[in-house]
């Protein structure tokens, strides 16, 4: 909007302008600025796409499933967060080698909706996009207002390593059905694998003389054992409540079977009365009953519990596999992380011990409106060679969505709980959707509102669970939100 | 010169008259025509939706505790600050004793050094005061705990930000301790405008000191302290209480929606769940809010204008 009037004032070079001269010129420079402000009227919310400037198909070859334009430039956003930008630049590195003749834009933001926005609003965005961290863009809007590419393609092509077996069998489980909202189409790709559960030092508990528990009484009679020597047997962050779920959750699986968590997920009507939700509503707060969270829990942060936890103050905390490299500095070299699938009530739970919640984080998209579409989707298959999940692993202790790729690598004590925990679990994989299908309901409903106030002794379970029915059936009639079911 | 006069001003004021209908205005005028659509903020579609949004607001129980919240700051914080800050500059400048040989009129001993430490907290970045603050109130290693526990009170160990019933008091308690230092040196500097007779005539009358501050200071101090209010109402409901409640407090906006403020909302659901059209509705409600507030300061505080 500044061009305008830069064309039609900055050609003057005689000097003596005099007074009047000048009166009339700023006059003409304000009149300018309101003209301009037509142009402005499509500024917040942009114009329409222009669909004709997609880059044309290139020729499908073994080595290029996809058909990628060879020379067709692609750009690839990458959120620089814990894990860091490194992993993405060496499969840029791959792309660029396969692709000599294509110039890759590669950049790495923390500000993904500040700088992404307003390009989908302009119909120009990226064609790779990590949609992670804070600012990350509310996906169901995203799918719901036709702004994602479907990566069935991708899915189906041969994997970059083995040309017999497609994409999608070298995923871990989970990874596609994450992708989904409704229906086939396959709209995310979670390239991080995360392992949620009870998290603890398996020195400290070998110290008390104990195993982890497979059952609710003996969760208590460890947190007895260990309140005797002084340490407080939970800790959470309590300013963020909604880690509760991440042990709460796979337990409830446990306790009543997958398909409780699925109709909680529909927001079907009583979801959350089902008994086995009850029963691990009270299993919880016996904890906060009889003492055995850690004082002061309720006021801390996510830094703060892992530090208390690192520290020896309390020996379980339910996180994901992040925490041990979140938390590297202050967790003992001895400490040995370690993570177990939740405690169940007892032997009469419908899934076995093991019953763990595992699913993906980072999510890639690629734009519907994305100029090189196959390009990025070409981009995210060489990200799920087996080469490029290993140095992912290596490089910031964490697993990825390709199923494999830790041989030969030496793995840190927690990654290597993870790993165990995930073959002990089998099938038995439990994969809740709340968190990304509707996120207010989660975190800050049934997170701050329901459960944090649960554990903090200030609902009763009874009162916690008609609360967050009331939230969940709030959130089905709410039209303003798109609503998901399991398929 | 009459001739052409009013032509003059207008030439001088077209170009920031025309900035501001460019960048203030304007982005009003956007802002109430998109809260009558559906726009989500993340496509560039959008229909129109009448007044759909604004009766959802009306219904939205977390809209109103979270205007509860706002108009408790906007009322709340500029007494409790303003209040401290004029009677911090009024010991600085004014309340001392007098000393042998010094001039009548001077603040208390050692007023220079606490005109500078009443500023610091100014210096230090929003963000920087609330997450400083966000560590002393950790109920397990804080330094306010620590604190209660090194005195013998160990008993006593409140959640602070954890505790729904003292979240909100402790946000508020950041936003007075780092904004009173402004308004401290914002009214030393009007006070030192007060001529020294006025007070030495008010002394040799024989008032005391809180005679000399209703009865000479207050009066003519009325115009700063009443921007001074207009000011620190729009802190309250704008940027600050936003910057502090996000960094600081539970989810953030708990624990159970006690400390949820209009801009935060605003906030969450635009850039959150993307809804940027209600996020706009509730940001023409607190436009609403934050004109009423300077509407009612101005009125309620107009008084003749002393000369002097």
């Amino acid at each position: 909007m500044g061009s305008t009037s830069a064309e039609n004032h900055g050609t003057d070079g005689t000097a003596a302008v005099g007074r009047r001269d000048l009166i009339k010129r700023s006059a003409a420079l304000g009149l300018i600025s309101v003209p301009t402000m037509s142009f402005l009227s499509a500024c917040a919310s942009g114009g329409g796409g222009d669909d004709g400037e997609k880059a044309k198909a290139g020729k499908k070859t073994a080595k290029n499933p996809l058909g990628v334009n060879e020379s067709a430039p692609m750009e690839f956003v990458l959120f620089d967060g814990g894990f860091g930008k490194e992993y993405a630049e060496d499969a840029v590195k791959v792309y660029e080698k396969n692709f000599p003749g294509a110039k890759v834009k590669f950049s790495a933001t923390q500000k993904i909706q500040s700088t992404l926005q307003p390009r989908f609003n302009q119909g120009t965005p990226p064609d790779l996009i990590d949609n992670s961290g804070a600012e990350q863009m509310d996906m169901g809007t995203l799918v719901g207002k036709n702004q994602l590419a479907d990566l069935t393609p991708l899915l189906d092509a041969p994997s970059y390593d083995d040309p017999a077996k497609k994409v999608r069998d070298t995923l871990r489980p989970g990874i596609v059905e994450m992708g989904q909202f409704d229906g086939e189409k396959v709209w995310i790709l979670y390239y991080a694998y995360t392992v949620y559960g009870v998290w603890y030092s398996g020195k400290a508990l070998a110290a008390l003389d104990e195993e982890y528990p497979e059952t609710w009484d003996r969760m208590l009679a460890v947190c007895a054992k260990a309140k005797k020597k002084g340490i407080a047997g939970w800790t959470y962050p309590g300013k963020y409540p909604y880690y509760i779920p991440f042990s709460l959750y796979p337990m409830i699986a446990k306790v009543g079977g997958a398909e409780v968590l699925d109709a909680i997920d529909n927001l079907e009507p009583n979801a959350w009365k089902h008994p086995a939700v009850k029963a691990c509503f009270e299993a919880y707060y016996e904890l906060y009953r009889k003492g055995y969270i850690l004082r002061g829990t309720p006021g801390l942060d996510h830094i703060q519990s892992q530090t208390a936890w690192a520290q020896g103050k309390a020996l379980f905390l339910p996180n994901g596999s992040w925490v041990e490299n979140e938390s590297a500095n202050v967790i003992p070299d001895d400490f040995e992380v370690t993570v177990s699938a939740p405690s169940g009530l007892d032997s009469s739970d419908k899934l076995p011990f093991g019953t763990i919640w595992a699913s993906g984080g980072e999510p890639f998209i690629v734009p519907a409106k994305a100029n090189n579409g196959a390009g990025g989707m070409e981009q995210l298959r060489i990200m799920l060679s087996e080469a490029s999940s290993r140095n992912f692993t290596s490089k910031v202790k964490s697993l990825t969505a390709y199923n494999g790729g830790t041989d030969g690598i030496t793995l840190t004590p927690g990654l290597k709980a993870g790993v165990a925990a995930l073959e002990k679990a089998g099938q038995n994989v439990v994969n809740p959707r709340l968190q990304d299908w509707y996120v207010q309901l989660q975190k800050e409903k049934i997170g701050v509102a329901g459960l944090g106030e649960m554990m903090a002794g200030r609902l009763t379970p009874a009162e916690a669970i008609k609360k967050i029915q009331g939230f969940a059936d709030e959130a089905a009639k709410d039209d303003s939100i798109k609503h998901y079911k399991h398929q | 010169m009459q001739h052409g006069k009013y032509r003059f001003i207008v030439g001088f004021l077209a170009v920031p008259l025309g900035l501001y209908t460019l960048f203030v205005v304007w982005p009003f005028i956007q802002s109430i025509y998109y809260s009558f659509t559906d726009w989500t903020g993340l496509s560039p579609e959008f229909e129109m939706v009448g007044l759909a949004n604004y009766e959802r607001m009306l219904d939205d129980d977390i809209f109103w505790k979270s205007l509860q919240h706002s108009l408790l700051f906007a009322l709340l914080l500029p007494v409790v600050t303003i209040g401290l800050a004029l009677f911090f500059s009024f010991m600085i400048n004014v309340g001392g004793r007098r000393r042998r040989g010094g001039p009548a009129i001077t603040g208390v001993r050692g007023s220079s050094v606490y005109k500078i430490v009443y500023f610091f907290p100014q210096v230090l970045s929003i963000a920087i005061v609330a997450l400083l603050f966000a560590f002393a109130y950790n109920p397990d290693s804080g330094a306010i705990n620590s604190l209660l526990r090194g005195i013998g009170l160990g008993e006593l160990q409140p959640l602070w930000l954890g505790d729904p019933d003292l979240a909100l008091w402790c946000v508020m308690a950041v936003l007075v301790w780092s904004t009173t230092g402004f308004f401290v040196v914002l009214f030393s500097a009007g006070m030192a405008s007060i001529p020294a007779e006025l007070y030495e005539a008010a002394l040799l009358d024989g008032a005391n000191r809180v005679t000399t501050f209703f009865r000479v200071t207050l009066p003519l101090l009325w115009d700063t302290v009443q921007s001074g209010w207009v000011y620190m109402g729009i802190l309250a409901l704008g940027a600050e209480s936003f910057a502090v409640v996000q960094i600081m407090t539970t989810g953030p906006g708990g624990p159970d929606y006690s400390t949820t403020v209009m801009v935060l909302y605003v906030y969450q659901k635009a850039f959150r769940d993307g809804q940027a059209a209600y996020a706009t509705t509730i940001g023409v409600a607190l436009l609403v809010v934050t004109l009423a507030f300077s509407a009612v300061v101005l009125r309620l505080g107009r008084r003749e204008r002393l000369e002097y």
